[in-house]
């Protein structure tokens, strides 16, 4: 008896470990699209659009995040902000975030572009491999669990690996909602 | 030996190590023909002496217990098992030897002087680069599809961009790991024109059986020709259409990886697609180079190597159809 609750515990932990392990190849025509505008934040003109649903899967999936690793070699974001340590764009290993720590906001930095430097890649990457690369920008400062954040690099490593370092808190991570009584 | 060696006549493949093109392949073909006659002869003796015992056990009397050892039989099986030993470990070193002298043979080569081409394994393509003398202007990149003079002795210079992938062309060499960050050199000479089909020998990942080559062996002034033509920037569109394939090409998301030698595309992830309808498979030898496959592969590689890099590319029907137009104008 005891030996098949032990059994039925196991065959729930792996059920729960799935996620981490889940691979999406073809991510549908929608995601494939070239990535264009996103909303950068509550401020707009106007009535408030009801935001678009942050796909959060990505930051799951130690498969997309290790495919934000290469795509952040590949597409040379490695040539300013070298390994997160920064050299002509700034540093992406640290608390300080200029367009906010989330998400959507790294995603809508690459997309859109920003003063002093950043291109934006709009129409160039597709939009799924943007949200890859955007987990991946925040594995680097520890954002991510450990389980997920890639643990080994293809080059000699210099620095510690995503999953161990220690987790950075950016000065946004409680922010107040903009509007009083309306939660984000 | 040699009436042995014919039977490899009856697999006129490209892409087996039955029929060598190349005096490497054919030491090792030998080597492989010697040790399968061997192995067979000893199996079918050995099986026949078994099943001789098997027979004689069931017919016979059982043997009377305990059992009486008679000198005469004892001594017999004595010298049975003396011989067999004998030749048994005659036959290992025949095969030692042979093995000895394959491996040097194929070595042998590497010291004769050699046109070199680089040979970089990735997920899951090969990339081809013709440093002719080391000159950036004489440099030729291609992708999958290694072209070599009939008769020249070849340089391999074997590396990895990723993980270790293994180059094995059956027909002319053995195997020869490709692994990052250190160089393997192979060399190898092909003294058959034609298309020998080569294939990457070591797991690589989801896509390793997907990761095929084509050496094309043709006579010097073919090569010649063909050298020539690659070393030509990419063909400016003719037509109206083609012109708009470049345009979807060069704003689109292909620029992020591929080259195009003579426009702005220069990136180096992907396969330089140059002249990419000048070779005869696309998709490290999946897919034939024609049209359907190529719209397919553009449209949603995903649903052909699943897993490969090469992103979905979901655009207008009209973009697509002119982009391909472009694609197979690049000769």
């Amino acid at each position: 008896m005891k030996r098949k609750t032990l059994l039925f515990c196991l065959f729930l932990l792996a059920l729960c470990a799935c996620k981490r392990e889940h691979r999406v190849f073809d991510p549908g025509a929608t995601a494939a699209q070239p990535a264009n505008g996103t909303v950068m934040n509550d401020v707009m003109a106007g009535a408030t659009q009801p935001s678009a649903a942050v796909p959060i899967q990505f930051e799951e999936s130690a498969y997309a995040v290790a495919e934000g690793k290469r795509f952040y070699q590949a597409y040379n974001c490695v040539g300013c902000h070298a390994n997160g340590g920064g050299a002509i764009g700034p540093a992406l290993m640290d608390s300080e975030w200029i367009y906010g720590s989330k998400l959507e906001q790294i995603h809508s930095v690459i997309v859109q572009g920003r003063p002093n430097g950043m291109p934006s890649f709009a129409n160039k990457i597709p939009d799924y491999q943007v949200w890859e690369i955007a987990a991946y920008v925040r594995s680097m400062s520890g954002q991510l669990p450990s389980d997920v954040a890639p643990s080994r690099s293809d080059h000699m490593p210099t620095v510690r690996s995503e999953s161990s370092r220690p987790k950075e808190h950016p000065a946004d991570e409680n922010q107040q909602p903009l509007v009083p009584g309306r939660s984000k | 030996m040699t009436c042995l060696a014919n039977f490899a006549g009856l697999f006129p493949g490209r892409q087996t190590p039955l029929r060598p093109v190349g005096p490497q392949a054919l030491h090792i073909e030998h080597t492989l023909v010697l040790v399968f006659a061997i192995t067979t002869i000893v199996y079918l003796i050995v099986m026949a002496v078994l099943t001789v015992g098997v027979v004689r056990a069931r017919t016979k009397e059982p043997l009377p217990v305990p059992l009486t050892p008679d000198p005469s039989t004892e001594r017999r099986a004595s010298w049975a098992v003396g011989i067999a030993l004998g030749i048994t470990t005659l036959l290992l070193f025949i095969m030692l030897i042979d093995s000895f002298r394959t491996s040097h043979q194929t070595a042998v080569l590497a010291a004769q002087p050699a046109m070199k081409i680089n040979v970089y394994g990735h997920m899951w393509w090969w990339e081809v680069e013709y440093p002719m003398d080391e000159e950036p202007y004489r440099m030729v990149r291609t992708a999958n599809e290694i072209h070599i003079p009939v008769g020249a002795v070849v340089d391999i210079h074997g590396t990895s961009r990723d993980v270790i992938h293994s180059f094995w062309a059956p027909n002319i060499h053995g195997k020869k790991d490709l692994l990052p960050g250190y160089q393997n050199d192979l060399t190898l000479r092909v003294d058959e024109p034609g298309t020998w089909r080569g294939q990457c020998a070591e797991f690589c990942g989801l896509q390793h059986a997907h990761m095929a080559f084509d050496i094309v062996a043709q006579s010097r002034k073919d090569f010649d020709k063909w050298y020539v033509q690659q070393l030509t920037a990419s063909a400016e569109p003719t037509t109206s259409e083609a012109a708009h394939g470049r345009e979807v090409f060069l704003t689109h998301t292909c620029v992020m990886c591929h080259t195009v030698r003579g426009t702005s595309a220069n990136s180096h992830v992907g396969p330089d697609l140059t002249h990419v309808a000048s070779r005869s498979m696309i998709a490290a030898g999946t897919l034939k180079n024609n049209r359907g496959n190529l719209t397919g592969w553009v449209a949603n590689a995903q649903s052909i190597k699943p897993g490969c890099r090469m992103p979905p590319n979901p655009m207008p029907a009209s973009d697509l159809n002119d982009l391909i137009t472009y694609l197979e104008s690049l000769k």
